[in-house]
């Protein structure tokens, strides 16, 4: 029993001890934002291998989920006489939750973990302490450029899966289930508030990238620097990371109701 | 100040969770001396680096480098301190996604306001130095052991520094490629009066390059020239000497 106490305290100061690290390690890289150089280049080259190298899935995605919305949405609606509203539930639905939230557990799997591994891989070749030695900062050169591009493209991603989600949902009601087209349309634009739904998404999409970002870089640069090391660290930013965005989803729609 | 050691390791302690590396471990390294650190595996050698070079702190201790306790220094401070030291790491460590160009010109992009000509120039003459010519464009995956050496130790060099810290610079390489990182090491060490750190299980290389030795064993370190431990009375010295098969007369004979 006194055992299982003491893993169980163990466990809990270990956790917070992960959190206090994080909060450290995220003032460093807000203050890397702002100290020169700016690191441009690096930060390009990051938004294209993380956003430009994930149009193809989040687009394909958006597309699937568009559709069975689409579909399913109208098997319900055609109970009550109501598939003119398709466009409304479609659009709603991809635009409050599923947009911004399947973004970023995709981006999560592909990106995040992508980036958990290459910067893991560069602690365990050394090239992190390889930098030090030449007095440059891995946080400033290394992570910021990289969680920033996350915070930029999760909300250009979030935007290309609901655009992507919306054309999956015409295609199925308009044109397989004989849905009106402007009553899709009309619809949804109808049902969408700018300022609540799609400024809403905007922000679940910018938290999310936070997120992520975070949780990636600081999951790669605090891993063990084996290739075992590398594997932990990989894994456990999809974990963390995907359970992370689900809770704070759950606290961002009870708070600001988006 | 030009008298004091230029690295002073003061009662070091040095632990890793419960594995203690370093119980009490002083040792002073000369000014633009060639010393190399030995040691059985696991003794410490890379740690011992690392501390010089303040990417690990230890449990307790002092460690100067140029008069500066790395120690008590936060990273901005180390940063200064790193500027005067060049490190060949075991792996190379390379940035691999950098070709060996922009390795090398990758530390005066970022601390020399030089011109492109300038720093082309600059990386072209360390990679002669080196003898290595024509592998600009290549990756570090795409060079051999002993290449990824010399562009590590060139990449050390760029900076101008005054102390040098190798680590393992003859592992892994054929007796050719290690005489070659030996001699260039000497040529460096010559030519630049830089201080020199080699930490190394080599015991031929050690007795032809070092000036000072200072060998690692368990809770003790044993420091002097590399004939003093060759002929050295003590049974822990010598059983590490006879481990690595070497007899003090066959090692002096190749000595220069």
């Amino acid at each position: 029993m006194i055992t299982a106490v003491a893993r169980l305290g163990g466990l809990v100061v270990a956790g917070l001890e992960d959190m206090g690290r994080l909060a450290v390690f995220t003032g460093r890289v807000a203050a890397a934002l702002v100290l020169p150089p700016a690191r441009l280049r690096a930060f390009v080259d990051e938004v294209y291998k993380l956003g430009v190298l994930s149009l193809v899935i989040i687009g394909v995605s958006g597309f699937a989920v568009g559709m069975v919305l689409g579909l399913q949405g109208y098997n319900t609606l055609v109970r009550f006489g109501a598939t003119n509203s398709l466009g409304a539930v479609v659009g709603l639905s991809l635009i409050r939750e599923l947009g911004p939230v399947l973004t970023a557990l995709l981006a999560t799997g592909r990106a995040g973990s992508a980036t958990a591994a290459e910067i893991g891989t560069m602690v365990a070749t050394e090239q992190l302490d390889g930098l030090r030695m030449m007095a440059v900062d891995p946080v400033h050169l290394v992570v910021m450029p990289r969680a920033a591009a996350m915070v930029v493209v999760m909300p250009l991603l979030t935007a290309l899966f609901v655009v992507m989600g919306l054309a999956g949902g015409y295609v199925v009601g308009v044109h397989l289930m004989g849905v009106d087209a402007g009553a899709y349309m009309g619809s949804l634009e109808n049902a969408v508030d700018f300022r609540d739904d799609v400024l809403g998404c905007g922000l679940k999409a910018v938290v999310f990238g936070v997120l992520v970002g975070l949780v990636a870089t600081f999951r790669g640069y605090t891993s063990a620097p084996t290739s075992a090391g590398v594997s932990t660290a990989t894994t456990t930013t999809v974990v963390v990371a995907s359970v992370s965005i689900l809770i704070v989803d759950y606290f961002i729609t009870a708070l600001w109701g988006v | 100040m030009a008298d004091a050691p230029h690295v002073h390791m003061r009662h070091v302690r040095m632990a890793f969770g419960g594995r203690v590396v370093f119980g009490d471990l002083s040792c002073a390294f000369e000014r633009g001396r060639v010393s190399v650190v030995l040691g059985g595996s696991g003794s410490g050698k890379s740690t011992m680096l690392k501390l010089i070079a303040g990417l690990v702190r230890p449990v307790a201790g002092d460690v100067l480098v140029d008069g500066e306790d790395v120690t008590r220094l936060g990273e901005r401070a180390l940063g200064r301190v790193r500027r005067k030291l060049g490190m060949m790491f075991q792996g190379g460590a390379l940035l691999d996604s950098l070709s060996v160009f922009d390795n090398l010109a990758f530390p005066l992009h970022e601390h020399r306001a030089l011109a492109e000509p300038a720093i082309g120039e600059a990386v072209h003459r360390r990679l002669r130095d080196v003898g290595l010519e024509g592998v600009d464009a290549l990756l570090p995956g795409q060079l051999s052991g002993g290449m990824t050496k010399r562009v590590a130790l060139a990449r050390a060099l760029m900076m101008d520094p005054v102390i040098l810290l190798c680590d393992e610079p003859f592992s892994g390489l054929d007796p050719i490629s290690q005489r070659r990182v030996e001699d260039l090491l000497l040529r460096v060490n010559r030519e630049q009066q830089i201080t020199m750190i080699v930490v190394s299980h080599h015991i031929p290389s050690t007795v032809r390059m070092a000036d000072h030795v200072v060998l690692l064993l368990p809770e003790r370190a044993v420091e002097g020239s590399p004939e003093a431990l060759l002929e050295s009375e003590d049974a822990h010295v010598r059983a590490f000497m006879r481990e690595e098969d070497v007899t003090t007369d066959a090692a002096l004979e190749v000595h220069p």
